[in-house]
């Protein structure tokens, strides 16, 4: 089996899914492009996460991923909430295969993204910043250990532009600075067009 | 708890007859057939008997036919074999752009060595035009490659007709039957190709036994150097037993075809008529007639491949999918892409692929099992969410 039990588990019986239609933030990651798209939505109360549902469209990993966040979120402070990290998430299920730590581990992202939206929301005046729900909050690329698509390992290759096992070029994307196949017309992790 | 297998594509359990015959090649008749002793010499026979087999399942001589070990590697010696052979004539070779990755990566590959490998797009339903074959034939062009029925969707190609019109121009045609081969009826000599590929696998024979027909007098640069096996066309000890156990295969897979064919074209169709019914927003792919009769493939709107897949997997049900999280590469499927969906409806491919032994009872089964499970990763699908909410105005 690819995945963990617990990643098994909580793909059978997801917690916390749902919507919140009176929610105090909303924070979506993902595109159907790279196959995982996730909406949060959080409740707080005395700056805790009161309540937290979510909604996924994705693989087994992804909708791992966003249960086991929901879990680890539900009841912590914003800055708690703030501090769970797509890595955390991924431990906490007792690992994810290599090639989905790319693309379905955006749990964290999402959450951090309705976080950012209540906070934009009840500061008003204040300008929200624009690094406040990116497509894919890395912010910078993430180190890159294996090929995304192969799954081979790329550690020792002094420049990354192709992987030595699948032989797919790489290309940095502008617009979520992860690595992508360079053949391909948009970026499968982001979908943002790339240039030829 | 009772599995229903619906993954033939990926492969078929070895028939009983097939596992009989192959076993005393891997106990007692070890010789290699190479060798004139007497060892040897009496598995030669047995391989030279295989290869009468596998030739009669598709209407060809036994000469025409090297074995290989994968599907694969038939396509990878046909289109890089083929191609090199022709180089003095010209550099381009011509494929479909919803063939299998053994044919596409190999004309890729074949960029290397100087070529231009033009892709021949498909229409919605996944089949290749053969006027879309001819445009893209040139002065140069020396090989083309269609299918004759593709796995992720179904599709039987008019290769008939393709090979016809590269007859026409003389230029080399092959077709990587993989899918089709035990399946529908397949004559080289009607189909009028040049060479064909198919793997024992997909008609009850062990992994590890493939074929390379090709035409008697078609020039092809062995892609494996060494020693004289296959004609010198395919270096390497002959792997004994899955060659024969293939060549059982054969046999018991053309005596039975005709009514395989219609029982399993029966089930199929209820599988595609009880879940249209049943689940709302799905999309059939592939055409509804030119149609392998084992295969029923799906997309199903708001919700992804792999989750359905492992849902399934849970319930005692084996499928495959075409989508983006269920390949190791993370990528859509180039042929639901090659048909024009969208990445978010290429997401949901789900594709049944029907056994000899599938029973009425077990398409029941998928029937009752599918819906719930679609409708439970709906419930969680923000895309659903979305159209919900559209469409509630």
């Amino acid at each position: 089996m690819i995945y963990t039990d617990k990643v098994m588990d909580h793909f059978a019986n997801p917690r916390n899914v749902g919507t919140l239609p009176d929610a105090d933030g909303v924070g979506q990651v993902g595109n159907p492009v790279c196959g995982d798209m996730m909406t949060f939505y959080i409740k707080v109360k005395d700056g805790r996460l009161s309540d937290i549902k979510f909604q996924t469209f994705g693989c087994g990993a992804a909708i791992a991923v966003s249960s086991m966040v929901s879990e680890m979120a539900k009841g912590k402070t914003l800055e708690e909430a703030m501090a769970i990290t797509n890595e955390k998430v991924a431990e906490e299920l007792g690992g994810l295969p290599k090639n989905k730590l790319h693309c379905s581990n955006l749990g964290a992202d999402a959450l951090h993204a309705a976080v950012e939206d209540y906070r934009a929301k009840s500061a008003p005046g204040v300008p929200k910043e624009k690094a406040a729900a990116p497509a894919h909050a890395h912010g910078e690329h993430e180190d890159v250990s294996s090929c995304p698509y192969c799954d081979g390992p790329l550690e020792g290759m002094e420049e990354l532009c192709s992987c030595a096992h699948c032989g797919i070029d790489f290309v940095e994307c502008p617009e979520c600075g992860k690595y992508t196949n360079k053949a391909d017309a948009v970026c499968a992790a982001c979908g943002a067009k790339l240039a030829k | 708890m009772r599995r229903i297998y619906l993954d033939r594509n990926a492969g078929t359990p070895l028939h009983p007859g097939a596992l009989e015959a192959m076993l005393p090649f891997l106990k007692e008749r070890y010789g290699n057939p190479q060798s004139l002793h007497g060892e040897g010499q009496s598995v030669l026979e047995a391989v030279e008997d295989a290869r009468g087999k596998v030739a009669r399942l598709i209407g060809a001589a036994a000469p025409e036919i090297i074995f290989t070990a994968s599907g694969s590697e038939a396509n990878n010696l046909a289109v890089k074999g083929m191609a090199l052979a022709g180089r003095a004539k010209g550099a381009h070779v011509v494929v479909s752009a919803v063939e299998h990755l053994s044919v596409l990566n190999a004309a890729k590959s074949l960029e290397k060595f100087g070529f231009r490998a033009t892709l021949v797009p498909v229409d919605g339903s996944g089949l290749v035009r053969p006027e879309s074959v001819e445009q893209a034939l040139t002065k140069e062009t020396v090989l083309v490659s269609v299918m004759l029925a593709n796995s992720e969707v179904g599709a039987v190609q008019p290769v008939a007709a393709v090979a016809k019109l590269c007859r026409a121009k003389g230029i080399p045609f092959h077709t990587d039957a993989v899918a089709a081969v035990g399946m529908l009826p397949v004559d080289v000599g009607a189909l009028g190709v040049d060479a064909l590929s198919l793997a024992g696998d997909q008609f009850r024979g062990p992994k590890g036994g493939a074929a390379l027909y090709l035409k008697k007098g078609t020039r092809l640069v062995p892609q494996i150097d060494g020693g004289i096996q296959e004609g010198g066309r395919r270096a390497g000890t002959e792997n004994v037993a899955a060659v024969v156990g293939m060549g059982r295969a054969a046999e018991i897979a053309l005596a039975g075809r005709a009514e395989r064919e219609l029982r399993l074209r029966g089930l199929r169709d209820r599988l595609i008529d009880g879940l249209g019914r049943r689940i709302e927003h799905l999309v059939v792919t592939g055409p509804k007639d030119e149609r392998l009769p084992h295969h029923a493939s799906f997309c199903v709107r708001f919700v992804e491949g792999e989750a359905m897949l492992l849902s399934l997997d849970m319930k005692g049900i084996a499928v495959s999918s075409g989508s983006a999280c269920s390949s190791k590469s993370l990528k859509a499927s180039h042929v639901l892409l090659a048909m024009g969906l969208d990445h978010a409806t290429a997401q949901g491919s789900v594709v049944f692929s029907l056994l000899d032994e599938t029973t009425a009872d077990d398409i029941d089964a998928v029937i009752e099992s599918f819906p719930p499970i679609v409708e439970r990763l709906r419930r969680m699908s923000p895309l659903y969410e979305a159209y919900l909410k559209e469409n509630s105005r």
